[in-house]
């Protein structure tokens, strides 16, 4: 098997694992943050009780996270070492600044957290969770500087014999436009991704008859708000980032729509069924001028279509397939976006509910508010496997190439990677099944048992 | 002094935090089986390291994040020749760094067992794995003139290195018995000082073995010369003192003892090994320096700056974690673990 599509398989399967985890430690750290400092500033039990019941579902997902995220470190370096060479003096900056200011604030304190309860004076305790919450952020920021640097490079220049890419302008990378829409929207899908499972098992809990009512009504009131604030913002965000790429990777924006032509004004694609090799619809159902507003808030302006792109590409950069994967980009965006609007109007029916201090469910409600749970992980997957399949072929957009950055097969054989590849699948199903089978333990327990 | 020399004590420095810390948890991790069968008394041996271990870590980490970003091509260079060593390596942390967490979070005895093991393996394999690949940094691996280093695994598990791994375990283990002495207290502070004082004699052998043999296997007498200086003779001195200091129940500087020890045989790796990274056992002009091996001086600026800032902060309040929790362990403790 070929050397470039095993390491491929297993960065997407590792990334995408590892983007299981993340998104929820993003989002509880900081809602867990936000009840220990309600506790800290009421003195009510109840916050104390709420803290510690989602602070242990906090603990359980973050060991995952944090383990499969050592994997990513270590495998830009072993299965990508061409592309370290060539970008590493960009990327690694950001990356290595992830260790020293955020992975290290968030691991010393978490334990500070979790072994500090009856040590700490109850502010600093509290103030102990914040930090991680922060190191959580900080982290997510640092990897996104190295991702929007791939996604629309700047503040580079090339080494005069062409073999690397050389930082020039540090603050060029921490300005990059496309970070700042990346990073928001990022940020606000781990706290859609929190909200929602604070509203699926507070509202379990109560359609359960619990003892601790009280708590549980307090818990999804607090979820329904998080949630509806993080899905506001994660849809701004998103439509910022869409209509930045506008410039940065228009041919992304072309494949997620799958739009072969450019138009003016551009249809939006409700449902389309295309033969991607002849580059042409087989069936399409199509908004007129929608595509276009929503590029430039105006009925009219033109989107590049997939075929007007590849003839520049070829020109700029030199003959060649500039197409990624347009079923993939295509159906991942609308996964993407099916699942958040669904996620707007149920954190609108959740906020509504909670408004009217109305908790009682009907079946339909309640397993509705249930299952909604999985929407964020089936937006955060999709949203990044847009992001990197809808930037191939490049692995640094219009400087290296993905089938360049991989590490030679004479250093990493093809049975190496197949090996490397079923270990993880094996350990990472098992870890999967373990973090399931606890996080369903604990949260099915209810407050008592997390004391 | 450039950059590239800067960066190289930087990151001697960090790789140093990285075995004096971690170097206990690994210690730790593989005595826990040995110190007790008492579910509440491991409980007990856990939770020593219990506020630590993750932040001791990052040291690792930021060891290989600086690597990245500094060294770009030594990283490269070394994450893909070492690969299969790495994948052990991988799975070992991940299944440590999972079962501190999910151990005690049921309440069946073969849960708690299999996490048990896989804090013990978790903990064995990188504290062995480490000394293979200390060994072959040494030694030299094959790169070529394209700076990929070939040659697999079963080329990084020759003798010489296999040696060194075994030391590194016992190394290891000593440091980490030293500290459960310090952190617990009644009978397994007493176990863990009567391990510390069996592990001390074959451990302090292996190193004078594994340093004998590092005159034929590897060019650091060379370099370093027939006086080698304070820091190589001292560090060995450290570790001969450690019985010593042990027969007198005096564990904290014992303790001390194998911190220095640790400190100073990294420091005289780095010395030897200056300005070289990797060195090629297939010709020496191929070996990656901190020269040929950099990024530009804008991004080690960069880097220097960030470093020199925060490596202090972190310092400071991973010393204030340490004070916070500097009691002793006991069985009756509230086991948060």
């Amino acid at each position: 098997m070929d050397t470039l599509f095993l390491a491929r398989s297993q960065f997407a399967f590792t990334s995408i694992f590892h983007f299981f985890f993340i998104p929820l430690t993003l989002g509880l750290s900081i809602f867990t943050a936000i009840l220990e400092t309600a506790y800290v500033k009421t003195g009510k039990e109840k916050y104390k009780h709420l803290t510690k019941f989602w602070g242990t579902l906090f603990l359980i997902n973050f060991a995952v996270g944090v383990v499969t995220g050592i994997v990513m470190e270590f495998q830009f370096g072993m299965n990508w070492s061409a592309y370290s060479r060539f970008v590493g003096d960009i990327v690694g900056v950001p990356l290595a600044i992830e260790t020293l200011l955020a992975f290290f604030i968030e691991s010393t304190f978490i334990g500070v957290w979790v072994f500090g309860w009856n040590r700490l004076p109850k502010a600093l305790h509290a103030a102990s969770i914040w930090i991680v919450a922060l190191g959580s952020t900080l982290s997510a920021f640092w990897i996104l500087v190295a991702n929007s640097f791939m996604q629309s490079p700047v503040g580079y220049k090339m080494a005069v014999n062409g073999s690397q890419a050389e930082m020039v302008d540090f603050f060029a990378l921490l300005f990059n436009p496309s970070l700042w829409k990346q990073f928001p929207h990022v940020l606000a899908g781990g706290v859609v991704t929190a909200g929602f499972l604070v509203i699926a098992v507070s509202s379990w809990h109560l359609r359960k008859g619990t003892k601790e009512r009280n708590a549980f009504e307090t818990s999804l009131k607090f979820g329904a708000i998080y949630a509806f604030i993080g899905t506001m913002l994660v849809v701004l965000a998103g439509h910022a980032q869409m209509q930045n790429l506008l410039t940065t990777q228009p041919m992304k924006v072309a494949a997620a729509e799958a739009l072969w032509e450019s138009e003016n004004p551009a249809s939006f694609s409700l449902f389309t069924i295309g033969d991607e090799a002849g580059l042409k619809d087989v069936f399409s159902i199509r908004v007129p001028g929608m595509l276009s507003f929503l590029a430039y808030n105006a009925f009219e302006g033109e989107v590049k279509g997939i075929k007007n792109l590849q003839k520049e590409y070829a020109v700029q950069y030199g003959p060649g397939n500039y197409i990624p994967s347009i079923v993939t980009a295509y159906w991942s965006f609308r996964f993407m976006v099916g699942a958040g609007t669904l996620m707007l109007f149920i954190s609108m029916l959740a906020l509504y509910k909670v408004i009217k201090e109305n908790y009682t469910f009907s079946p339909l409600v309640g397993t509705l508010l249930f299952w909604s749970m999985l929407l964020p992980w089936i937006a955060n997957s999709s949203g990044w496997i847009l992001a990197e399949m809808g930037r191939q072929p490049w692995i640094v957009f219009g400087l290296l190439k993905t089938e360049n950055g991989v590490s030679p097969a004479s250093v990493v054989s093809s049975s190496e990677l197949i090996f490397s590849l079923a270990v993880f699948v094996v350990i990472y199903a098992a870890l999967a099944g373990f973090d399931l089978f606890l996080l369903k333990k604990y949260a099915s327990a209810g407050i008592d048992t997390a004391e | 002094m450039d950059l590239q020399t800067l960066w190289f004590i930087l990151l001697a420095f960090l790789f140093i935090n990285f075995f004096v810390l971690e170097g206990f948890d690994f210690g730790v991790g593989i005595l826990l089986p040995f110190m007790s069968r008492d579910d509440r008394e491991r409980r007990a041996v856990i939770n020593t390291i219990g506020p630590f271990w993750d932040g001791n870590e990052m040291w690792l980490i930021s060891a290989g994040g600086a690597m990245f970003a500094v060294f770009p091509k030594w990283y490269a260079t070394l994450f893909s020749g070492f690969y299969l060593m790495l994948i052990l390596m991988l799975v070992a942390l991940i299944f440590r760094g999972v079962a501190f967490e999910f151990r005690s979070k049921h309440d069946k005895p073969a849960w708690r067992s299999f996490w048990d093991w896989s804090i013990f393996g978790g903990s064995a394999v990188p504290a062995m794995l480490w000394g293979v690949a200390i060994a072959n940094f040494m030694r030299g691996v094959p790169v070529d003139s394209s700076m990929n280093a070939t040659g697999g695994l079963l080329n990084l598990l020759n003798p010489y290195a296999l040696l060194c791994g075994i030391t590194s375990l016992l190394i290891f283990s000593l440091h980490g018995a030293i500290f459960l002495a310090l952190k617990t207290t009644a009978a397994l502070q007493e176990k863990a000082l009567s391990f510390a004082k069996k592990i001390w004699a074959p451990a302090t052998l292996l190193c004078v073995i594994f340093m004998a043999c590092t005159i034929t296997e590897t060019d650091l007498y060379i370099r370093l010369g027939i006086n080698p200086g304070i820091v190589p003779v001292f560090s060995v001195l450290a570790l001969v003192s450690v019985i010593f200091m042990l027969q007198k129940n005096a564990a904290g500087w014992a303790f001390a003892m194998t911190s220095v020890a640790l400190a100073f045989s990294t420091i005289t790796i780095f010395m030897a090994l200056y300005p070289r990274v990797l060195v090629s056992s297939i010709n020496p002009a191929w070996s990656l320096t901190i020269y040929n091996t950099s990024s530009s001086d804008y991004s080690l600026g960069i880097m220097s700056i960030v470093a020199l800032i925060f490596i202090p902060v972190i310092l400071i309040y991973q010393g204030w974690s340490y004070w916070i929790f500097r009691q002793r362990i006991t069985v009756d403790s509230e086991l948060e673990y």
